[in-house]
Protein backbone atom coordinates (compact mmCIF):
# COMPACT_ATOMS: atom_id res chain seq x y z
CA UNK A 1 0.00 0.00 0.00
CA UNK A 2 2.71 2.44 0.96
CA UNK A 3 4.69 1.56 -2.14
CA UNK A 4 1.56 2.17 -4.22
CA UNK A 5 0.99 5.58 -2.61
CA UNK A 6 4.63 6.44 -3.08
CA UNK A 7 4.36 5.70 -6.83
CA UNK A 8 1.25 7.85 -6.99
CA UNK A 9 3.25 10.94 -5.97
CA UNK A 10 4.79 12.95 -8.82
CA UNK A 11 8.43 13.92 -9.29
CA UNK A 12 11.68 12.47 -8.06
CA UNK A 13 12.45 11.05 -4.63
CA UNK A 14 13.13 14.46 -3.06
CA UNK A 15 9.89 16.01 -4.31
CA UNK A 16 7.91 12.91 -3.34
CA UNK A 17 9.35 12.99 0.14
CA UNK A 18 8.51 16.70 0.49
CA UNK A 19 4.94 16.15 -0.65
CA UNK A 20 4.56 13.13 1.63
CA UNK A 21 5.80 15.11 4.65
CA UNK A 22 3.50 18.05 3.83
CA UNK A 23 0.46 15.81 3.40
CA UNK A 24 1.18 14.01 6.67
CA UNK A 25 1.67 17.33 8.47
CA UNK A 26 -1.60 18.63 7.04
CA UNK A 27 -3.45 15.54 8.20
CA UNK A 28 -1.95 15.84 11.70
CA UNK A 29 -2.87 19.54 11.90
CA UNK A 30 -6.43 18.83 10.74
CA UNK A 31 -6.78 16.15 13.38
CA UNK A 32 -5.25 18.25 16.18
CA UNK A 33 -7.03 21.53 15.48
CA UNK A 34 -10.34 20.44 13.97
CA UNK A 35 -11.25 16.79 14.53
CA UNK A 36 -9.95 16.28 18.08
CA UNK A 37 -11.38 19.50 19.58
CA UNK A 38 -14.75 18.49 18.15
CA UNK A 39 -14.52 14.88 19.29
CA UNK A 40 -12.99 15.23 22.75
CA UNK A 41 -15.91 16.95 24.58
CA UNK A 42 -18.26 14.26 23.25
CA UNK A 43 -16.44 11.39 24.90
CA UNK A 44 -17.67 10.06 28.23
CA UNK A 45 -14.47 10.85 30.07
CA UNK A 46 -14.48 13.21 32.99
CA UNK B 1 -7.38 -12.16 -0.05
CA UNK B 2 -3.73 -11.88 0.90
CA UNK B 3 -3.66 -8.37 -0.54
CA UNK B 4 -6.72 -7.35 1.51
CA UNK B 5 -5.20 -8.72 4.68
CA UNK B 6 -1.97 -6.90 3.93
CA UNK B 7 -3.72 -3.57 3.37
CA UNK B 8 -5.68 -3.99 6.61
CA UNK B 9 -2.44 -4.77 8.40
CA UNK B 10 -0.77 -1.73 6.89
CA UNK B 11 -3.69 0.48 7.90
CA UNK B 12 -3.22 -0.54 11.52
CA UNK B 13 -0.03 1.47 11.73
CA UNK B 14 -1.54 4.89 10.83
CA UNK B 15 -4.65 4.04 12.88
CA UNK B 16 -2.47 3.37 15.92
CA UNK B 17 -0.57 6.60 15.34
CA UNK B 18 -3.82 8.56 15.14
CA UNK B 19 -4.95 7.04 18.45
CA UNK B 20 -1.63 7.93 20.05
CA UNK B 21 -1.96 11.46 18.71
CA UNK B 22 -5.48 11.70 20.15
CA UNK B 23 -4.20 10.51 23.52
CA UNK B 24 -1.52 13.20 23.38
CA UNK B 25 -4.22 15.73 22.54
CA UNK B 26 -6.30 14.69 25.54
CA UNK B 27 -3.29 14.93 27.83
CA UNK B 28 -1.76 18.17 26.60
CA UNK B 29 -3.89 19.75 23.90
CA UNK B 30 -7.03 20.07 26.01
CA UNK B 31 -5.07 21.45 28.96
CA UNK B 32 -3.45 24.12 26.81
CA UNK B 33 -6.88 25.06 25.44
CA UNK B 34 -8.35 25.50 28.92
CA UNK B 35 -5.35 27.46 30.18
CA UNK B 36 -5.71 29.85 27.25
CA UNK B 37 -9.43 30.29 28.00
CA UNK B 38 -8.73 30.70 31.72
CA UNK B 39 -6.23 33.52 31.14
CA UNK B 40 -8.90 35.45 29.25
CA UNK B 41 -11.67 34.63 31.75
CA UNK B 42 -9.59 35.56 34.79
CA UNK B 43 -8.51 38.84 33.24
CA UNK B 44 -12.11 39.68 32.40
CA UNK B 45 -13.20 38.72 35.90
CA UNK B 46 -10.52 41.02 37.32
CA UNK B 47 -11.85 43.89 35.22
CA UNK B 48 -15.41 43.22 36.34
CA UNK B 49 -14.29 43.14 39.99
CA UNK B 50 -12.30 46.32 39.57
CA UNK B 51 -15.23 48.25 38.16
CA UNK B 52 -17.58 46.70 40.73
CA UNK B 53 -19.77 45.81 37.82
CA UNK B 54 -22.67 43.57 38.51
CA UNK B 55 -23.33 45.06 41.92
CA UNK B 56 -26.89 44.94 40.83
CA UNK B 57 -26.66 41.18 40.42
CA UNK B 58 -25.40 38.53 38.07
CA UNK B 59 -28.48 38.52 35.86
CA UNK B 60 -26.31 39.45 32.91
CA UNK B 61 -24.05 36.41 33.21
CA UNK B 62 -24.47 34.36 30.06
CA UNK B 63 -23.44 30.74 29.53
CA UNK B 64 -19.67 30.57 29.18
CA UNK B 65 -19.12 33.86 31.04
CA UNK B 66 -16.93 33.96 34.12
CA UNK B 67 -18.95 34.02 37.33
CA UNK B 68 -16.46 33.77 40.18
CA UNK B 69 -12.89 32.88 41.06
CA UNK B 70 -12.34 29.59 42.87
CA UNK B 71 -9.35 29.01 45.13
CA UNK B 72 -8.55 25.98 47.27
CA UNK B 73 -5.43 26.31 49.46
CA UNK B 74 -5.26 22.54 50.08
CA UNK B 75 -4.65 22.05 46.37
CA UNK B 76 -1.82 24.56 46.26
CA UNK B 77 -1.28 28.30 46.62
CA UNK B 78 -1.49 28.69 42.85
CA UNK B 79 -4.78 26.84 42.53
CA UNK B 80 -7.23 29.25 40.97
CA UNK B 81 -9.90 28.76 38.37
CA UNK B 82 -12.46 31.09 36.91
CA UNK B 83 -15.87 29.45 37.27
CA UNK B 84 -18.05 29.78 34.19
CA UNK B 85 -21.82 29.78 33.93
CA UNK B 86 -23.15 26.50 32.50
CA UNK B 87 -22.13 22.85 32.56
CA UNK B 88 -22.35 21.84 28.89
CA UNK B 89 -19.30 20.46 27.05
CA UNK B 90 -18.53 23.90 25.66
CA UNK B 91 -18.56 25.53 29.08
CA UNK B 92 -16.60 22.81 30.91
CA UNK B 93 -13.97 23.14 28.20
CA UNK B 94 -13.24 26.59 29.63
CA UNK B 95 -13.22 25.74 33.32
CA UNK B 96 -15.38 24.46 36.17
CA UNK B 97 -19.03 25.33 35.53
CA UNK B 98 -21.91 26.54 37.67
CA UNK B 99 -25.20 24.64 37.29
CA UNK B 100 -27.63 27.27 36.00
CA UNK B 101 -30.51 27.78 38.36
CA UNK B 102 -28.69 26.67 41.48
CA UNK B 103 -27.68 29.21 44.13
CA UNK B 104 -25.09 31.86 43.38
CA UNK B 105 -21.94 32.24 45.50
CA UNK B 106 -22.88 33.01 49.09
CA UNK B 107 -26.62 32.63 48.53
CA UNK B 108 -28.81 30.43 50.68
CA UNK B 109 -29.30 27.18 48.80
CA UNK B 110 -26.79 25.05 46.95
CA UNK B 111 -24.04 26.60 44.82
CA UNK B 112 -23.30 23.66 42.53
CA UNK B 113 -20.17 23.32 40.44
CA UNK B 114 -19.10 20.65 37.98
CA UNK B 115 -15.58 20.25 36.63
CA UNK B 116 -13.37 17.91 34.67
CA UNK B 117 -11.48 15.29 36.66
CA UNK B 118 -9.09 14.63 33.79
CA UNK B 119 -8.36 16.53 30.54
CA UNK B 120 -9.07 20.24 30.01
CA UNK B 121 -6.62 21.28 32.74
CA UNK B 122 -8.54 18.93 35.09
CA UNK B 123 -9.71 21.56 37.61
CA UNK B 124 -11.29 18.96 39.91
CA UNK B 125 -8.61 16.30 39.48
CA UNK B 126 -7.51 16.34 43.11
CA UNK B 127 -10.65 17.28 44.97
CA UNK B 128 -10.58 13.76 46.44
CA UNK B 129 -7.73 15.06 48.63
CA UNK B 130 -9.95 17.61 50.33
CA UNK B 131 -10.58 16.93 53.96
CA UNK B 132 -13.30 17.93 56.37
CA UNK B 133 -12.75 21.52 57.43
CA UNK B 134 -10.69 22.55 54.40
CA UNK B 135 -11.37 26.06 53.09
CA UNK B 136 -12.76 26.73 49.64
CA UNK B 137 -12.66 30.38 48.66
CA UNK B 138 -15.03 31.85 46.13
CA UNK B 139 -14.45 35.41 45.01
CA UNK B 140 -17.69 36.72 43.60
CA UNK B 141 -18.66 40.15 42.31
CA UNK B 142 -19.87 41.31 45.70
CA UNK B 143 -17.66 39.56 48.27
CA UNK B 144 -15.33 36.74 49.11
CA UNK B 145 -17.12 33.68 50.39
CA UNK B 146 -15.34 30.93 52.30
CA UNK B 147 -16.89 27.50 52.42
CA UNK B 148 -15.68 24.64 54.58
CA UNK B 149 -15.71 21.03 53.43
CA UNK B 150 -18.20 18.90 55.33
CA UNK B 151 -18.27 15.63 53.43
CA UNK B 152 -17.02 13.72 50.44
CA UNK B 153 -18.73 10.83 48.72
CA UNK B 154 -18.92 8.77 45.55
CA UNK B 155 -22.40 8.43 44.04
CA UNK B 156 -23.99 7.05 40.89
CA UNK B 157 -24.70 9.56 38.11
CA UNK B 158 -28.44 9.15 38.74
CA UNK B 159 -28.26 10.27 42.36
CA UNK B 160 -29.02 13.87 41.62
CA UNK B 161 -30.24 14.84 45.09
CA UNK B 162 -26.67 15.93 45.93
CA UNK B 163 -27.40 19.07 43.91
CA UNK B 164 -30.70 19.86 45.66
CA UNK B 165 -31.02 23.21 47.52
CA UNK B 166 -30.53 21.16 50.70
CA UNK B 167 -28.11 18.45 49.51
CA UNK B 168 -29.63 15.01 49.93
CA UNK B 169 -33.04 16.32 50.98
CA UNK B 170 -35.18 16.86 47.90
CA UNK B 171 -37.97 19.36 48.33
CA UNK B 172 -36.68 20.83 51.57
CA UNK B 173 -36.45 24.61 51.85
CA UNK B 174 -32.85 25.71 52.48
CA UNK B 175 -31.80 28.02 55.32
CA UNK B 176 -28.06 27.59 54.86
CA UNK B 177 -25.65 28.37 52.02
CA UNK B 178 -24.16 25.12 50.74
CA UNK B 179 -21.70 24.45 47.98
CA UNK B 180 -21.36 21.19 46.05
CA UNK B 181 -18.55 20.23 43.70
CA UNK B 182 -19.10 17.27 41.40
CA UNK B 183 -16.69 15.54 39.08
CA UNK B 184 -16.18 12.20 37.38
CA UNK B 185 -15.03 9.11 39.20
CA UNK B 186 -12.91 7.07 38.79
CA UNK B 187 -10.40 9.09 36.82
CA UNK B 188 -10.70 8.82 33.02
CA UNK B 189 -14.21 7.43 33.39
CA UNK B 190 -17.73 8.70 33.92
CA UNK B 191 -19.12 5.64 35.67
CA UNK B 192 -19.65 7.45 38.98
CA UNK B 193 -19.49 10.92 40.46
CA UNK B 194 -17.22 12.22 43.18
CA UNK B 195 -19.05 14.79 45.26
CA UNK B 196 -17.57 17.25 47.76
CA UNK B 197 -20.05 19.13 49.96
CA UNK B 198 -19.22 22.27 51.87
CA UNK B 199 -21.01 24.94 53.83
CA UNK B 200 -20.56 28.73 53.98
CA UNK B 201 -18.64 29.88 57.04
CA UNK B 202 -17.47 33.39 56.19
CA UNK B 203 -18.30 36.40 54.08
CA UNK B 204 -15.74 39.19 53.80
CA UNK B 205 -14.72 42.06 51.58
CA UNK B 206 -12.74 40.97 48.58
CA UNK B 207 -9.10 42.02 48.70
CA UNK B 208 -7.97 42.24 45.09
Amino acid sequence: MYRFLWRLLPGGAALRLTIAVLLTGGAVAALWYVVFPWLAPRLPIG
Amino acid sequence: MTATVRVIGELCLPAGLVLLLFYAYLLWGTGAETEREQRVLQRRLGEVFLRHEGRTGPAAVRPGDALALLRIPRLGAGYRFAVVEGVGPDELRRGPGHYPGTALPGQVGNFVLSGHRTTYAAPFNRIDRLQRGDDIMVDAWDARYTYQVTRKEVVDPGEVDVVDPVPGHPGQRPTTAYMTMTTCHPKFSAAQRLVVQSVLVRREERRD
